[in-house]
């Protein structure tokens, strides 16, 4: 499989930015918290201190100035890939490893694989496997959010892949049909697991599959801050004044697995993996940046040092927590458990006590 | 002969139906140059190329509606869904389309098209990489369900599933993928379905179990040996359709029935045989049917070894049905 496997890399181009610097060093922060966890969590699950992991590695600038361009009202619904804007909305390492490890610090009772977090009071909604099942719950939001006149955008994350699942059809030709304040966010990072991108479609660009349901779809180059922020302040600009939807492409490459259980040498090639390193968009806003004197190499070691020593300590809190309790995979079922239910979780208490299961 | 694991079986027996039929194709998501998540079909797109192995878009209803095309046109697809747990955005062509094209045609248009698929806990995968929806489909008439638990049935049972006339649901316990080995024959054929088999004769409660289950029930029923009883352990192979004349048979020598699955509870399979023993066996039964199975919530991640019924509630369950009554 060569370099046609993944889209032709965005050529960089400078471009005039609506970023304040000091916003632009906060997303490069972000991003760089954002990778240095990446290959902190990677480490931990080769360790066997955490069962799976899937990075975002490549994806830091498309995600964080993604986040960076919308409100906090605003309804996110990501899939399990979404570390940068996680971050962005307030999420700290320290709740990621909590859940993560299911510990009893994590919001989610240790319910759910790593990954697939959740965090209401920063309208993330808490992310599934199944791939694409966001897209229309996502719209299902936005009209409802309509209904109640709040000036807020939903979006939904989700990959290239996704662009064949159900969800993804009949989200966008809702969101046409009712025009709704919807950003499709579509990372195109190149592959789908094993399957690279002009499999999974013969359109030209994903982009391009919005025009069937008569909303605006465009390409934007994802590893460009500047480019994302705008698209997506344009984006939202025009959905809460009323004038509905727009699915936006973010070419971008997964420069790593697809997760902690797949090996990418058995599907593509280092070169074309090379190729996109070049691109990396973290070492691309850091030249930027230091280019424009905003930033030194000094500056860079400093903040690296720092986004470390905070991933380090998570971990080390995270870990000392205890396990969730053991019987409190029963709870949130139902709001009142059924009558079966409640038997089962005493008989289940009674083999804990005598010792027959042990936590 | 030598040994080999359930997912080797899998593959085997795959290599071995296109070996003998062209018209036997694969499609599914990342079983191409990727093999299979699980590598159930490491291999095979070397061997057989592209046109025959078929890494499909991320689709499941178009995995299993283009299977039923094929089928419908002659063809023979082996269809693979990555999870059981990712089957649902293709359930509607199963039970709307799949299940009911011989019936609502008169006959017309059978449609032989095989799902394997791996299912089941104890992986670490929590909500949406471990559930055994088994009885979702068993309950579905016009389908045919089928759980191996040992290499050379995964091995037959597959060829059979690719011979089958008829739709079957091929469940792969992805637990024991590799960690049971065994033999399988050369030139092993099909093992016809229909026909559970007794692992392990007992004389005082008979055990069913089926896939992933088998290993944990085999341990519990060696285990009560010690607590004085003599446990007979059935595996049941084929969920349908189901041998209901050994099921049967062994609790009229037993008079006592324990059945295990991962599944919830409620609805789950071992309803259906309770309900069979209660209607069929009631007269031999001297203890209540009893129930190991998951609890009925959904499969929780970091406390998955608790939801899971494993030896030491199954050995449990066992002593006390053997005691009771
Ligand atoms: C409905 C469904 N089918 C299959 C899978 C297995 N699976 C998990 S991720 C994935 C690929 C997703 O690719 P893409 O949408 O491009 O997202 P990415 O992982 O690249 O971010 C697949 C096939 C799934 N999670 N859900
Ligand atoms: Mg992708």
């Amino acid at each position: 499989m060569a370099d046609a496997a993944a889209p032709a890399p965005p050529t960089p181009e400078a471009t005039p930015s609506d970023l304040a610097v000091d916003d632009e060093l906060a997303i490069y922060r972000v991003m760089l918290l954002a990778r240095t966890f990446d290959e902190r969590a990677l480490a931990l699950q080769r360790q066997g201190r955490i069962g799976f992991y899937a990075p975002a590695v490549g994806q830091e600038a498309a995600q964080v100035a993604c986040a960076w361009a919308l409100e906090s009202g605003d309804w996110l619904f990501p899939s399990y890939r979404e570390l940068g804007v996680a971050l962005v909305r307030g999420t700290t390492p320290e709740e990621l490893f909590d859940q993560f490890l299911g510990n009893a610090a994590d919001r989610l009772h240790g319910r759910q694989m790593p990954n697939h977090y959740g965090f209401r009071d920063r309208n993330f909604v808490v992310a599934s496997s199944p791939i694409g099942t966001q897209v229309t719950q996502a719209v299902g939001a936005a009209m409802a959010a309509v209904r109640r006149k709040d000036r807020v955008v939903t979006v939904a994350f989700f990959g290239d892949g996704a662009t064949s699942s159900n969800d993804f059809h009949a989200g966008l030709n809702f969101a046409g049909v009712f025009r709704t304040p919807t950003i499709f966010f579509c990372q195109n990072n190149g592959w789908a697991i094993s399957l690279p991108r002009e499999r999974q479609t013969a359109s030209k660009t994903l982009a391009d599959k919005a025009a069937a349901y008569g909303v605006p779809g465009l390409v934007v180059d994802g590893n460009d801050v500047h480019a994302v922020f705008r698209a997506v302040r344009d984006a939202r600009a025009r959905a809460v004044a009323g004038e509905g939807p727009t699915l936006l492409e973010a070419q971008v490459y997964r420069l790593g697995p697809h997760s902690t259980s797949d090996d990418p040498r058995r599907y593509r090639s280092e070169g074309e993996v090379d190729v996109w390193r070049q691109r990396d968009p973290i070492g691309r806003l850091r030249h930027e940046l230091i280019e424009a004197g905003h930033w030194s190499e000094a500056d860079d070691a400093k903040l690296l040092e720092e986004v470390r020593g905070e991933v380090a300590e998570a971990i080390r809190r995270s870990e000392a927590k205890p396990p969730s309790p053991p019987a409190s995979f029963f709870d949130d079922v139902l709001a009142t458990p059924p009558p079966s239910l409640e038997a089962e979780r005493r008989e289940f208490e009674r083999l804990l006590a005598e010792g027959v299961v042990k936590p | 002969m030598t040994e080999t694991t359930i997912v080797q079986a899998v593959n085997r027996a795959l290599r071995e139906a296109m070996q003998a039929d062209p018209d036997v194709l694969l499609l599914g998501e990342d079983i191409g140059v990727n093999g299979g998540v699980f590598r159930a079909t490491e291999g095979l797109f070397k061997e057989f190329g592209a046109d025959r192995v078929i890494d499909t878009p991320l689709s499941e209803t178009g995995i299993i509606g283009t299977a039923i095309g094929m089928a419908l046109y002659g063809l023979k697809p082996v269809a693979e869904i990555q999870f059981m747990d990712f089957i649902y955005p293709g359930f509607d062509q199963i039970v709307s389309e799949l299940t009911k094209f011989r019936y609502r045609s008169g006959g017309q248009y059978p449609c032989h098209v095989v799902i394997r698929t791996p299912y089941g806990g104890g992986i670490k995968g929590g909500l949406y990489h471990s559930q055994s929806t088994e009885a979702y489909f068993a309950h579905t008439p016009g389908i045919k369900v089928v759980v191996p638990s040992t290499p050379a049935d995964a091995h037959g049972l597959l060829l059979s599933a690719i011979q089958d006339p008829d739709p079957v649901l091929f469940l792969e316990p992805k637990r024991i993928y590799r960690s049971v080995s065994g033999e399988v024959p050369d030139g092993a054929g099909p093992e016809p379905f229909g026909h559970a088999r007794v692992v392990r004769e007992g004389t005082d409660v008979s055990v069913f179990a089926y896939g992933a289950m088998i290993p944990p029930a085999a341990e519990a029923c060696e285990g009560v040996a010690a607590d004085g009883v003599s446990a007979e352990l059935i595996d049941l192979r084929t969920l349908v359709p189901l041998d209901e004349a050994s099921v049967l048979a062994s609790v009229e020598k037993t008079g006592r029935a324990v059945v295990v699955h991962e599944a919830p509870r409620f609805c789950g399979f071992g309803a259906e045989l309770a309900a069979i023993l209660a209607e069929r066996a009631f007269f031999s039964l001297r203890a209540p049917v009893a129930r190991v199975t998951g609890y009925d919530t959904p499969f929780p991640y970091a406390l998955e070894q608790l939801y899971l019924p494993d030896a030491a509630r199954i050995r449990r369950a066992i002593v006390d049905t053997a005691r009771a009554g």
